[in-house]
């Protein structure tokens, strides 16, 4: 069919307001957090009900038209990239909490509803939602369901794996499906755990329920310098061997602390080589002998410099610097791109030492910003897109330095997701077997293929051309070929 | 040939004959789930800790490895499995634990098996092998098999590596006793749960509510004070005996029912044996009512019910809606085309 015909068919079906098709209205949807892959729609439809989702849904289905869901378009890995000849789906006017239920500690929440504003909404009962992904203001729980995001805290709370309990699912045939339950388990395979992260290919979510945590009664932030990136990664492991899970454990290098210093002057001290921001929460008497654990072991590990946050404002002093660094870099550089491979820790010193072999070779500097308690890497490579090249430079690196965080035994992606951006790397990371197996997994729940084809899982084929099936602990692959 | 390689011989000659295999490796869990007939099909000798660092708080090990040779080795680091599965017997292995998706008294409060599965590596019903996640603490690369795969009873994939994620033991525990009601209990539970205390168990059987603390000394003194009662003695040895259902309660001719609700939901207040864990989210139930009353019941306080031990073993898992058994069919057969693993285990056609 043509593509006339769909968008027919929707403004048919749905209210004029619920459709848009001008140019000038899809611009909004072109890219998603990856500013560097854009795309316009054909069409982009706002539903406000659930039956204008599952009337969306059919006539997809019926007429073979790709769907691409999004939520708040932050995702950093363009997982939300719209597909010239397909449906982009906003659930943004799903923004409502349905409700809080105090007893059982739980929240319902709709699709498009922020991160934060459940926390928000939870904080007069004493509860919040505890994953808190950096752009908790603007990301919508239905994408941290979508990507399974993470956030500073996952360390001791987990990722959004741990922390729902139930989803409203529709497929693509529209047809209805509630996964998970209102207990702690349900009936049957863990479908609650395959949704989780399955990057919109398998269903759209409608509705989600999340687990709430009373609020801690204190948390503290302890701030160290040191010396070498070593060393602080040694106080990591040492915090660890001593029996002590952080609430957050983030570590900051000397690039990424004087660029934050000079942008919202969080009092780092600008000549370590590292920081690292542990923080402690919980009743005060447990913080309070953390907090004494924890400085010893610093000492222990050559803590240069050992500050407390005295107080709350401190406390958020401390993770101002942090929750900054990103901006930060948008101040050092024109353009920055942000990596996410997850790492055993005990290989850190090597991975951030071929890090700055390779940043050096490519010329593009390279800053790092990491959740260091569970190895999760996000060095951010600087570049400026004017420059001729330069991105496509800026991407090769990114991918060596991904297949790099493979050959160590670690992953692609620690809470990004694969999106559009690290689909090649997915051919480093598993064999043509194990995607095989996915595809047929995708296939359970979209047999033709229509929920953000092209993402997450490469195709067999995709692999080929990039030339570097699953090569493992051994050499790694040089990619030449562009993405698009 | 190695071990792995005549697993892998053995499923594709299943497959080709779409010959049934029921797996199994210590046989401790062998009264869960439905009855397979099939050939024996045995992981037991796939054996050994593959890998363990304690600072990675990660630990890798064979199918058939036995839970207790485990548990011995994060005991001498100090760590311990967070979700406290329990054994069922001296034969249990990492594998059936995994494949039985089991979690102990600490499971609301620190989290089930699938949340600590960080990866697993497998053989489908094409004797493929297969790895999904990895051995890091976070890993979004490809859907979330691993967890899928935990507590799918066998009915997808032999598993044979299994990393999870491992905790340091607190440093200290105590019990605390309370003489109330069940709704007291439950409403205290569900109180306490809403507040910042370091709770590792919540437990209430005949007329005795009790309440585990973990932590660090100060915080877990602290969290005592607030809450008062009396101190349980050989705490360890009730909640080993809880989890492993050796509790006098358990002690009972007749079929042990489970019921996994909300945990603020009231009694069930059935004719039958109550005992409530994971602080009011499971309730574990010895009775001879009809399966429809139970699952009734479950259904009515928002959960759902399992036939445990003993009574009809032809149905023991609670119906799935229409729509969501035929996805588990669809998932089966993409794992396991043949249908030749564990089939009916967990429903019939599964």
């Amino acid at each position: 069919m043509s593509d006339t015909t769909i968008i027919d068919l929707l403004r048919e079906r749905l209210p004029t307001e619920c459709v848009l098709s001008e140019a000038e209205d899809l611009r909004p949807y072109e890219c998603d957090g990856l500013s560097a892959y854009r795309r316009l729609p054909m069409v982009v439809v706002i539903p406000q009900t659930l039956e204008q989702v599952q009337t969306t849904l059919k006539l997809c289905a019926q007429n073979a038209v790709a769907v691409v869901a999004r939520g708040a378009g932050t995702g950093l890995s363009g997982g939300a990239l719209p597909l010239s000849d397909g449906v982009l789906l906003s659930m943004a006017r799903f923004n409502r909490i349905l409700g809080i239920d105090t007893a059982n500690r739980t929240a319902r929440v709709q699709p498009g509803v922020t991160n934060l504003s459940i926390s928000k909404a939870a904080a007069p009962h004493g509860l919040y939602y505890a994953p808190d992904p950096s752009s908790q203001i603007a990301c919508s729980i239905g994408g941290n369901v979508a990507e399974n995001a993470g956030g500073v805290h996952c360390l001791k709370y987990g990722l959004t794996v741990h922390n729902i309990q139930q989803l409203e699912v529709l497929t693509i045939d529209g047809e209805h499906l509630t996964i998970g339950s209102q207990a702690l388990d349900s009936p049957g395979y863990d479908l609650l755990a395959l949704m989780t992260g399955s990057e919109g290919l398998l269903g759209v979510i409608t509705e989600i329920t999340v687990k709430l945590l009373p609020l801690p009664e204190t948390a503290q932030v302890v701030l160290a310098a040191f010396a070498s990136v070593e060393a602080a990664g040694a106080a990591v492991t040492a915090t660890i061997a001593n029996g002590i899970i952080p609430a957050g454990l983030e570590l900051l290098d000397n690039p990424a602390i004087r660029a934050v210093e000079q942008f919202v002057h969080a009092g780092y001290p600008e000549d370590a080589a590292a920081i690292l921001l542990c923080e402690l929460d919980g009743t005060g008497a447990d913080v309070a002998a953390q907090i004494e654990r924890v400085d010893q072991v610093f000492r222990a590990a050559g803590a240069t410099e050992l500050r407390v946050s005295r107080d709350e404002q401190e406390r958020q002093r401390f993770w101002a610097g942090r929750k900054a660094a990103f901006p930060a870099m948008g101040r050092l550089s024109p353009d920055y791109y942000c990596m996410d491979g997850t790492i055993p820790r005990k290989h850190l010193s090597r991975v951030l030492a071929e890090i700055d072999r390779m940043s050096t070779e490519y010329g593009l500097p390279i800053c790092n910003v990491f959740h260091a308690g569970d190895g999760n890497l996000h060095p951010l490579i600087l570049y400026d897109a004017n420059r001729p090249g330069e991105l496509e430079r800026t991407e090769e690196l990114g991918g060596k330095i991904l297949e790099l965080c493979v050959a160590v035994g670690g992953t692609i992606t620690g809470e990004h997701g694969v999106g559009m951006e690290k689909i090649n790397q997915m051919c480093v990371q598993f064999n043509t077997e194990e995607l095989t197996q996915l595809h047929a997994v995708k296939a359970a729940f979209d047999p033709q293929g229509l929920l953000n084809p092209g993402k997450a899982i490469p195709t067999l084929h995709r692999c080929a051309e990039f030339g570097a099936m699953h090569v493992h602990h051994g050499q790694l692959p040089h990619p030449e070929l562009e993405r698009f | 040939m190695s071990l792995v390689e005549s697993l892998q011989d053995t499923l594709r000659d299943a497959a080709a004959t779409g010959t049934p295999l029921s797996i199994h490796a210590g046989g401790s869990k062998s009264f869960y789930g439905r009855p397979v007939t099939g050939t024996g099909f045995s992981v037991a000798e796939y054996t050994g800790i593959i890998d363990y660092s304690p600072t990675e708080l990660v630990i890798s090990a064979r199918a058939g490895t036995p839970l207790s040779e485990l548990e011995s080795a994060l005991a001498k680091e100090n760590q311990m499995l967070p979700f406290e599965p329990p054994h069922f017997g001296p034969g249990a292995t990492l594998g059936g634990t995994i494949a039985c998706g089991f979690s102990g008294p600490r499971r609301p409060y620190t989290g089930a098996a699938r949340d600590f599965v960080l990866g697993i590596t497998c053989l489908n019903g094409r004797g493929e092998r297969l790895r999904f996640g990895g051995q890091v603490m976070k890993n979004v690369a490809g859907y979330d098999l691993s967890r899928t795969l935990t507590g799918s009873l066998g009915t997808l994939a032999v598993l044979l590596d299994i990393s999870l994620k491992v905790l340091p033991r607190p440093e200290t525990e105590l019990t605390l006793c309370h003489e109330v009601s069940a709704e007291q209990a439950l409403q205290q539970l569900n109180t306490w749960a809403s507040q910042p205390l370091p709770l590792s168990g919540g437990c209430y059987s005949e007329g005795q509510l009790r309440v585990r603390l973990s932590g660090f000394e100060q915080g877990v003194q602290a969290a005592a004070r607030q809450l008062g009662g009396e101190e349980l003695a050989d705490a360890d040895g009730f909640w080993r005996d809880l989890r492993e259902q050796r509790l006098g309660f358990f002690q009972d001719e007749r079929p042990l029912w489970r019921v996994s609700v909300p945990p603020a939901a009231a009694a069930l207040a059935l004719e039958a044996g109550e005992l409530i864990d994971w602080g009011g989210a499971q309730r574990w139930l010895k009775t001879t009512l009809p399966t429809q009353t139970l699952r009734d019941a479950a259904v009515r306080a928002g959960g759902h019910a399992t036939c445990f031990h003993g009574g009809n073993r032809e149905d023991v898992f609670h119906p799935l809606d229409p729509a969501i058994k035929a996805l588990h069919q669809r998932l089966k057969a993409s794992f396991d085309p043949a249908g030749i693993l564990n089939p009916g285990r967990m429903y019939s056609g599964i």
